[in-house]
């Protein structure tokens, strides 16, 4: 059945971590069998499965990739979700000759029931390769490689028969990511899947036609634990946090530091750590030294906590999230093009996230910085490298937040101080012929 | 093959269309037990490699089986999750952020028959479909890009460096015998669709040598104005070029400026940059994103490049083999990998992971680089 000679590919089906070289020769195996039964009227080539791994044993053997830039490709009205993928050896390889990818909007958290993303396989076998990513990096259902003529006629079932849209792509809002939040987690400080959903709602313009300077990403992390690495790959990170007390059960201090409950949840089961020993693992790291353990007692000096969540994550059973929850925003982070990576940058200590007034003050803090950034950011130019261009203290007025203390880890080396004219008494307007009956040339 | 058409009508696209509609709620896809219990959730504990145990302050009790994927999988695959999401799990499944996927069951007699299920089953090629694994102080799954079977960019392979790699920690996926857990990223290039910049190891594909320069089509392909502008060095201005009798409007590069990003390429397809002898990998470590004890931090590059060894990369393997023992043997508990090279002082992590140290490793790219070079008389002999 194999149309191509596949050798070095062949070698990354063995060992025991799932081969997709295996996957994807069964995917050819089941569309070669149905085509031969009659059974699906397959939309594009059949056989692109095995085009595609003929491809990659290329590149495998070359050294190169085969895959041309992308064309301007999409469905009517959006200038994004679709990014045109052309091979540049077609001849050898038809089946992937024009190769298309499409994002389609996950779920915030990415539960699935099986007749949805049932449905999403049913589409994508009949249309395209049968191939997908789940996920792509920013979190989309990746349906990788149909034809241009099948564009409009996924969008349309995946928007009349699935409720479903498309993801972002270019210089959009890129289709927003959360971690699964309060769904199943103890930890979460705000319910990250609904302002992830309603934001996601909120600017379905933005997400679908571009008109910012480059891409633009939202993550929301429910604790700073940050398990869909805001901190590091959003232009807008929201991580959830609280400012009262660490709820703290003696009883169940008492049972981690007896060995009754498993320390770190159960986490490092594997090694030889030994007993757990409350003043080494939980007292001695906590970055803040606002912890003791005296007479069989935890005490937490939380106005002097910092919120890691080492001493949480590790007695999960004993110590709690605080009541006072929110989240702190930090904006800019990227990757290193093009001006090396940027970590987020704190603009808001505090913000209460709650739905009742719809985010209403999550949302004025992004429309801010997004009227600032569409004006001031140049062509390619992340939030992150805008804000170093610009500076910090430019982003917080924009973004109409508070100057705080909390923005920086320490105050400016230089005194190189951006004055302006309001803010010097009198003002900058001053006669130099009064000035010299002062001071004689 | 015969056209079957979706009812897009194309002479009338705005006909019926529905847009802006966004994803589904999450609230059609939670398990039951998950939807009563959102947001009042009491603990939880991993239970053993790959499983959890989350209890609500309700008294109810969902247990979770992680497993790892590829992050390419075919639907063919896809229904067999979800033939086992309807045998085992009320059809309802998760994926993680790390391409693992999650199974969730109310029960341990369900719970152990899908463990046993679910490590039964191997492809035809004889690797496992559903390892149960990466949780706690273990290596999870590797967040990754496209590499060559996708994308137009790429110094490498995504899928086949990472199911190498997988392979040789497939080990520490499935146990928790690591003083922190290790994250591992993979871009195969210096986009870093997968954010590798805050890894615990980063495997990262790099191009060495400059863009040729395809003048005959350049001025048809590009906007020589946004190609110039692409550099982040400046090392790309306009010029003329004179072929075949006729005067081009092309660019040249002053290659000794070249940092070798390739957003040159990105913008103009006729500044291709790939090359089988040029192009590799480089390793970064010691990057974190999670704020526990320490602050999140940046990886470093400790190995400026290996050449692409396809299939299975063996010198990229060996290498992040000897830094994870390393690492693994040396690291106090809660230590991530980063933690523990700056407590021990980079110039230490270097001799005990036997990497040679060069010129390469010393930033030189703009203003940041000052803050990596050592002001201080503190260092280890």
């Amino acid at each position: 059945m194999a149309q191509h000679k596949t050798p070095l590919l062949d070698q990354l089906e063995s060992g025991p971590w799932p081969s997709f070289v295996s996957d994807i020769k069964q995917e050819a195996a089941n569309r070669a069998d149905k085509a031969a039964k009659g059974e699906i009227d397959f939309q594009i080539a059949v056989d692109c499965p095995e085009d595609l791994l003929g491809v990659l044993e290329l590149s495998f053997t070359d050294g190169e990739t085969h895959w041309k830039h992308g064309g301007i490709v999409g469905v009517f009205g959006y200038g994004g979700g679709v990014i045109g993928r052309y091979c540049d050896q077609p001849q050898a390889f038809p089946g992937v000759a024009h190769f298309h990818t499409v994002r389609v909007a996950q779920p915030a958290g990415m539960f699935y029931k099986s007749d949805f993303l049932g449905s999403i396989c049913d589409i994508w076998e009949l249309r395209g390769s049968g191939l997908t990513n789940m996920h792509g990096s920013t979190g989309d259902i990746v349906l990788l490689g149909t034809t241009t003529p099948q564009l409009e006629e996924i969008f349309y079932e995946l928007t009349h028969n699935l409720n479903v849209d498309l993801g972002g792509s270019g210089s959009n809002l890129r289709t927003p990511a959360a971690c699964m939040g309060e769904s199943r987690c103890q930890y979460a400080c705000y319910d990250t899947q609904e302002l992830c959903y309603n934001l996601t709602q909120e600017y379905q313009d933005e997400l679908h036609r571009p008109a910012f300077p480059y891409k633009f990403k939202f993550k929301f992390d429910g604790c700073p634990n940050g398990c869909v690495a805001s901190i590091a790959r959003s232009d807008f990170s929201v991580i959830g946090t609280w400012r009262d007390e660490i709820r703290v059960d003696q009883k169940a201090v008492a049972a981690y530091v007896g060995g009754e409950y498993p320390s770190n949840a159960g986490a490092h089961a594997g090694g030889n750590w030994g007993k757990f020993d409350i003043k080494a693992e939980i007292v001695d790291l906590c970055p803040s030294q606002c912890v003791r353990y005296e007479n069989g007692k935890l005490e937490i000096n939380d106005k002097e906590c910092v919120r890691c969540m080492h001493c949480i994550n590790t007695m999960p059973r004993a110590l709690r999230i605080g009541n006072d929850r929110g989240a702190t925003i930090l904006c800019g982070a990227k990757a290193p093009i093009l001006d090396g990576p940027q970590m987020g940058s704190l603009l808001v200590p505090f913000i209460k996230v709650g739905a009742d007034n719809d985010f209403r003050e999550v949302k004025d803090v992004i429309e801010g910085i997004w009227d600032w950034w569409m004006e001031a950011g140049k062509n390619r130019e992340r939030l992150g490298e805008t804000m170093k261009r610009l500076g910090m203290a430019t982003l917080i007025k924009a973004a109409g937040v508070e100057v705080d203390a909390r923005q920086v880890q320490e105050p400016r080396h230089n005194p190189y101080i951006f004055w302006k004219a309001e803010e010097v008494e009198g003002g900058w307007e001053r006669d130099i012929n009064e000035y010299r009956k002062r001071h004689q040339r | 093959m015969a056209f079957i058409s979706s009812g897009y009508n194309p002479e009338k696209p705005m006909e019926g269309r529905i847009s802006d509609i966004g994803p589904r709620h999450y609230s059609d896809f939670l398990p039951p037990v998950i939807a009563k219990n959102k947001g009042d959730w009491d603990y939880h504990e991993i239970l053993e490699p790959g499983v959890l145990k989350h209890v609500g302050n309700s008294g109810d009790v969902v247990y979770t089986v992680r497993v790892g994927a590829a992050r390419l999988i075919s639907v063919t695959h896809i229904r067999e999750i979800l033939s086992i999401a309807d045998q085992y799990c009320g059809g309802y499944v998760r994926w993680t952020t790390r391409n693992n996927v999650e199974f969730m069951v109310t029960d341990e007699a369900t719970l152990k028959a899908l463990k046993a299920d679910l490590a039964g089953r191997k492809f035809a090629g004889g690797s496992f479909k559903f390892p149960i694994g990466g949780t706690g102080a273990s290596i999870s799954n590797i967040v990754h890009t496209q590499g060559w079977i996708h994308c137009h960019t790429p110094a490498t392979d995504a899928s086949g460096t990472v199911k190498a790699t997988m392979d040789e920690v497939f080990k520490e996926f499935q146990s928790m015998t690591l003083p922190a857990p290790v994250r591992i990223a993979m871009a195969c290039c210096l986009n870093m669709c997968g954010a590798v910049h805050c890894s615990d190891i980063a495997i990262l594909g790099i191009h060495r040598k400059p863009p040729m320069i395809d003048h005959a089509y350049l001025d048809n392909l590009c906007e020589i104005p946004l190609a110039v502008a692409s550099c982040p060095t400046a090392a790309i201005r306009p010029t003329k070029i004179e072929i075949d009798g006729k005067t081009l409007n092309t660019v040249a590069i002053k290659e000794d400026r070249c940092m070798f990003c390739g957003n040159c390429y990105t913008m103009c397809p006729s500044l291709p940059l790939s090359d089988k002898e040029g192009d590799g990998i480089a390793i970064m470590v010691g990057g974190k994103i999670s704020n526990r004890i320490s602050q999140p931090a940046f990886s470093k590059v400790v190995v400026p490049f290996i050449p692409n060894e396809t299939p299975r990369w063996p010198t990229m393997t060996k290498i992040i083999r000897r830094i994870l023992d390393a690492y693994a043997k040396n690291a106090r508990k809660y230590e991530r990998l980063g933690d523990w090279a700056t407590r021990i002082g980079w110039e230490r992590f270097f001799e005990i992971c036997e990497l040679e140290f060069s010129a390469h490793l010393i930033d030189d790219f703009r203003d940041p680089a000052y803050y990596t070079w050592r002001q201080t008389t503190q260092f280890k002999f």
